[in-house]
């Protein structure tokens, strides 16, 4: 029930609702925040780095730590082998047998993937000692797609897991069979949705202590929820709940999810400090966030509608290809089944199929991330609505009105199990088009395409969910398999309340902020429960699990605090004042439900002059507690829980009711496509809310702004980016494009209330749902513009060039020669040739010379025999802005002395590999001339992939180009000079 | 380069580096690798300076090196010897009061996390004083040295181009 707080503070207009400037802002502008990196540590604190896997896949044949243990400052370095003796796998989401390690045990299964933890004195000298560890792989062929996983043949990531398939379960809702048996209409999509990752501006960041005399670990880390993972990571480091307390910094640089990710580096840290015997302390870097942070999910989906003539939806049937990278970790496959409830959107549909599986594949694995799972649905569904008016020769804002819930339905419960709490979709679908000038629109593009201009309008609705169900994600599991792990459900938010001697407010919840204001608007829903005024309500968001009330549901996602958290505060806070009402009482000679809490004071309203100080009325259970009535409990401290009734765990037909509330959102914009570029420009975005009562307008118009801004990024520019060998291709910021304030246009926002009748405030969470409207809004504008039927994001100027002037054609080959490579390899090929002044002989005796070969392999130094025809050597190469080291091996085959010979090599290191195979010919064309003629076939990846990705390929041509150019010279007994080089190498390239 | 010349500095040394800081002389020792950022957070105790990438890219650690903003991420420390560096916590007036700028940051909402802010009122300081007269076009272009993931941007240039326009009426009063 919702307590009346209004009648009684004796201010009617209130401190919720307003846009207050808010009290984290006046640190944050002077630079007094306090991020994890900004605090102290304990004396004695170490500092981690982290070597990762350069190998999408790869087995671990050897790890030698010993020159990284050697040297100066460096505590201890941990690997698979040592986690494993001191930690437990990650529990795993769905029955399966299989583990989830947080660093690499015997494989590595994606790039990035922690292999070592090296601990030190300083980062920079855990850094250096990155450098000494030794890592031999042995490369497996890799998967990077999600149909590909399942193909037959394709690389096993996980024996547990065979044809790399997680999970695979089917859902029937209503008689889908019946209605596309008799429907007049298939109508169907087919979506490969990329992935991207919402990268806050702060990265990951770990503080861990283990006490030996307690079995112990205290952590702090700038971890977001929920607080169902602090089960999970005490598990894996093998304590009770009790002895693992997790406390999170006052303020963190953003999160929107991503900072859940950070759990698995909490288990690593921890056994870090565990082994050094001392704290460690670990911030990641962009680098390393990029590669090995977290993932929203990439999802291959085929949507198939059995629709009406009129353009009404009489079934839907999903298809959902969910692919959670290398590793299944909690909460995933939850991204799938964030949405179960809602999987028929904004519309009436009540007959639904869907088949879902989760596959793995060699990238980096997946979690929360803003809109999780809502994207990965509306881009499908919103599509379809727009194929479905083209297919039928509707306005696809007439589908779009025909299909949606209508207003007299509420609460209305979806086909596949959610309630949806209030809306009135359609008149907030009218009020957009008036208040946000849709017809002016339709004017726009009608002239811009009277003058042959490329312009396009599209149309999203979407159902906002909010206030997850805990229990949504046992619908992975079979309604058997339910009920023997027994019931989840629920959404338990917590708050508590604390009077101090001098009767000031204190409020703690565990709500996690990550920049979204929490303080202020706590302290504006106090402040009207007591009549005070915010500024006087302190409000600490920091969390310790050992002191804090918490539980699961605690945390920073599903846009929860404003549905559940505000509301849990307004709970407690109406609880004490109902105590303090019936003290005041008794003081005052008046009925306790006819006093007043208004500025400050208590007083009936018949007679204001008989008033007693809210500040000394809230400090009578500290000075004088034996003058409390008998029947009234303290006045001190109150803490309260709240979950709502609705949220039940699915039932045996597997519906459920996956979050409390439903925001709705109804977008439409205008796009002009540049007809030479492709490139994208937004002309006007317009976006209808009705996200419930607003708490404060400023941060809701912040947080729409903001998710619109996220969800531009993820329309037209991010992917990341992986090639078809795993090598991550986005490693840096460089690479990894997100929008600027060039890029993010002005939004029009308006909005339309209807309270939730659910939650204590009236309000719905709003902070994600443009990560879910917006992709496919812009997705159907441009192809409207373009007339296509078929898009993809991201909208990058080059594939919307492909649509406009078809695919570029590649460039001439010298040679026709099929390549050589293994499937799914980047290669690279070329060939060359070489006249020396020296007789095939002697160029064949010195192929077989170390110290030569040590000439003239490029960068290469200690070069050692290993065999007849086997070497090694260490070589120092820059790509780009990256210089390493690598180990080389050598081999020469087929020898055919001296006239040919086949050249194998490859190079390993901390930034990268590379593999080829050359093979040499030897002509004589003189006594003492020779033409040396060479083709070869490389592959190459690793971290240098992604951060030079765009030089790699030339750079590894003029590497190998090198080579040969130097045995030449090393042959004629003369070094070329450079201008010849040069050209040799232009000469020698494919 | 340092003030006092060109210096042969050993890699596996400390060395002295000293300069102004918000108006403040200030010393401590660096080895030739170490980047400003961390010698201003994690030396001297300047955490006001965040670290965003350290590619260059984001533009958290934005500093104002001589009057100039400077990425304190590509910047080693004893680079910065001698010079005038101006951070975050040099932009109050007074303990208890915000600036100009600042004070427009809260009032439209300019922040959420505030991780980036730092970075962006340095560069924003610095163009407000080269350029008072700066539009909406200009403003935008110095964000777009800036990554912000939480505001969309509309809310900072909002607050940069009410912040010019109050210093303006403070010009011509």
């Amino acid at each position: 029930m919702a307590p009346d707080v209004h009648a009684r503070n004796g201010d009617e207009a209130g401190w919720v609702g307003k846009s207050v400037p808010r009290v984290e802002d006046a640190a944050l502008l002077a630079g007094r925040g306090r991020f994890i990196d900004d605090l102290g540590t304990p004396p004695g604190t170490l500092h981690a780095a982290i070597l990762r896997s350069p190998h999408a896949h790869a087995t671990i044949e050897r790890i030698a730590t010993e020159a990284a243990r050697a040297m100066p400052g460096v505590a201890a370095v941990l690997t698979g082998a040592e986690l494993r003796d001191l930690a437990s796998s990650l529990v795993v989401g769905v029955k399966a047998p299989v583990e989830c390690w947080p660093m690499a045990i015997d494989r590595v299964r994606y790039v990035g993937e922690p292999v070592a933890v090296a601990v030190a004195a300083d980062r920079y000298l855990a850094e250096d000692a990155l450098d000494a560890i030794e890592v031999r792989y042995a490369p497996l062929p890799a998967v990077v797609a999600p149909r590909d996983a399942l193909g037959d043949g394709a690389p096993l990531l996980h024996e547990g897991f065979p044809g790399n398939l997680a999970s695979d379960r089917s859902f029937s809702y209503g008689d889908p069979d019946g209605a596309f048996a008799s429907a007049p209409h298939r109508i169907g999509v087919a979506v490969e949705y990329p992935r991207s990752a919402c990268t806050p501006i702060e990265t990951y960041g770990v503080v861990a202590e283990y006490d030996p005399a307690l079995d112990a670990y205290d952590v702090l880390a700038n971890f977001q929820g929920p607080f169902s993972i602090h089960a999970v990571i005490a598990r894996a480091l093998r304590v009770p709940g009790n002895r693992l307390r997790l406390r999170t910094p006052p303020e963190s640089g953003g999160s929107f999810g991503v900072k859940q990710g950070v759990f698995p580096y909490i288990v690593v840290i921890a056994v870090a400090a565990r082994l050094a015997g001392r704290p460690v302390k670990w911030i990641e870097d962009r680098m390393e966030h990029l590669a090995g942070a977290v993932s929203a999910t990439n999802r291959s989906t085929r949507l198939q509608a059995a629709v009406a003539e009129d353009g009404r939806i009489l079934a839907l049937d999903w298809d959902q290809i969910e692919d959670c990278g290398a590793h299944l970790r909690a909460p995933e496959p939850a991204t799938l089944y964030r949405m179960h409830g809602n999987m028929t959107g904004a519309y009436a549909i009540r007959n639904v199929r869907i088949r879902n599986r989760v596959v793995v594949t060699n990238k980096l694995p997946t979690g929360l991330n803003r809109g999780f799972g809502g994207p990965q649905v509306y881009f499908p569904l919103e599509r379809l609505i727009s194929r479905i008016a083209a297919t039928l020769g509707l306005d696809p804002l007439e589908v779009v009105r025909r299909n949606l819930v209508p207003a007299d339905a509420f609460p209305y419960r979806t086909a596949t199990g959610a309630l949806l709490d209030s809306g009135d979709y359609a008149a907030a679908l009218e009020a957009a088009l008036r208040d946000g000038a849709h017809a002016s629109l339709l004017a726009r593009r009608a002239q811009a395409r009277a003058e042959g201009r490329l312009y396009g309008i599209g149309y999203a609705a979407v159902v906002e969910p909010s206030v997850s169900n805990m229990g949504y994600i046992t619908t992975v599991l079979t309604a058997a398999e339910r009920r023997r792990a027994g019931p989840k459900n629920g959404a338990q938010a917590t708050a508590t309340i604390t009077l101090d001697p001098g009767g000031a407010v204190s409020v703690h919840v565990a709500s996690v902020p990550q920049g979204q204001g929490h303080r202020t608007v706590l302290a504006q829903v106090v402040a009207d429960v007591f009549g005070l005024r915010p500024a006087e309500i302190r409000v600490i968001t920091e969390m310790d699990t050992a002191k804090d009330a918490w539980s699961i549901a605690s945390g920073n996602y599903s846009s929860r605090f404003a549905p559940a958290v505000a509301g849990a505060a307004q709970i407690a806070a109406t609880r004490l004042r109902e105590r303090l009402a019936r003290i005041a009482a008794v003081q005052l000679n008046a009925r306790p439900d006819e006093l007043v809490f208004a500025a400050g004071k208590v007083f009936s309203p018949g007679n204001p002059g008989n008033a007693v100080a809210f500040s000394r009325l809230a400090a009578t259970g500290h000075w004088a507690p034996a003058t409390l009535p008998e029947d009234v409990e303290q006045p001190l401290r109150e803490t309260a829980f709240w979950t709502p009734p609705q949220l039940g765990a699915p039932n045996d037909a597997d519906e459920v009711n996956s979050s409390l509330c439903h925001g709705f959102i109804f977008d439409f914009c205008g796009v002009e496509v540049d007809r030479d570029t492709g490139a994208v420009r937004l002309d006007r975005y317009v976006t209808m809310h009705d996200c419930g009562r607003i708490l404060h307008p400023g941060m809701v118009a912040g947080q729409v702004t903001g998710g619109f801004a996220h969800a531009l990024g993820a329309a037209l520019l991010e992917e990341q980016s992986y090639a078809p060998d795993g090598s991550l291709l986005t490693g840096t910021l460089a690479d990894y494009l997100i929008p600027t304030a060039m890029e993010v246009p002005e939004l029009v926002i308006l909005h339309y209330e209807t309270p939730s009748p659910f939650t204590p405030l009236g309000a719905k969470g709003v902070g994600e749902g443009n990560t879910m409207s917006t992709p496919v809004c812009i997705a159907n504008a441009v192809a409207d513009a373009l007339g296509v039927a078929e898009i993809q994001l991201p909208l990058l100027p080059s594939r919307l060039s492909e649509a406009l002037h078809g695919a570029e054609s590649s460039p001439p080959r010298r040679e026709a020669r099929p390549p050589q490579a293994a499937p799914g390899e980047r290669a690279l090929f070329g060939s060359g040739r070489a006249e020396v002044d020296a007789a095939p002989e002697q160029l064949w005796a010195m192929l077989l010379d170390p110290d030569l070969l040590a000439r003239v392999v490029p960068g290469a130094h200690n070069v050692q025999r290993m065999g007849e025809t086997r070497f090694q050597a260490e070589v120092t190469l820059g790509i780009g802005p990256v210089r390493g080291r690598y180990r080389a091996e050598i081999a020469l085959s087929d020898l055919d002395a001296p006239r040919s010979v086949t050249l194998s090599g490859s190079v390993d290191g901390a930034l990268g590999f590379g593999r080829g195979r050359g093979r040499l010919r030897l002509e004589p064309v003189g006594p003492t001339r020779t033409v040396l003629t060479y083709d070869y076939e490389a592959a190459v990846g690793g971290k240098v992939a992604s951060i030079g990705g765009r030089l790699l390929d030339g750079a590894a041509r003029v590497i190998i180009g090198q080579f040969f150019a130097s045995l030449a010279a090393q042959a004629s007994g003369r070094r070329p000079s450079l201008w010849r080089r040069l050209l040799r190498l232009l000469r020698g390239r494919a | 380069m340092s003030r006092h010349g060109p210096a042969v500095l050993d890699a596996g040394q400390r060395h002295p580096v000293r300069f102004t800081l918000n108006g403040r002389t200030v010393s401590g020792e660096a080895e030739p690798r170490m980047l400003l950022h961390d010698f201003l957070r994690h030396v001297l105790g300047a955490t006001g300076t965040h670290v965003g990438c350290e590619h260059g890219i984001c533009g958290a650690c934005t500093v104002q090196i001589d009057g100039a903003p400077a990425r304190a991420c590509l910047t080693l420390a004893v680079q910065a010897d001698g010079a005038e560096i101006r951070t975050v916590e040099g932009l109050a007036p007074a303990a208890d009061r915000l600036s100009v700028l600042q004070e427009a940051f809260r009032t439209h909402h300019g922040l959420q996390c505030g991780f980036c802010t730092p970075g962006i009122l340095m560069t924003l300081d610095a163009l407000l004083r080269e350029r008072p007269d700066c539009g909406e076009a200009e403003v935008r272009e110095a964000l777009s040295g800036h990554l912000c993931r939480c505001t969309g941007y509309a809310p900072i240039v909002k607050a940069a181009l009410a912040a010019a326009e109050a210093l303006r009426e403070t010009d011509h009063a």
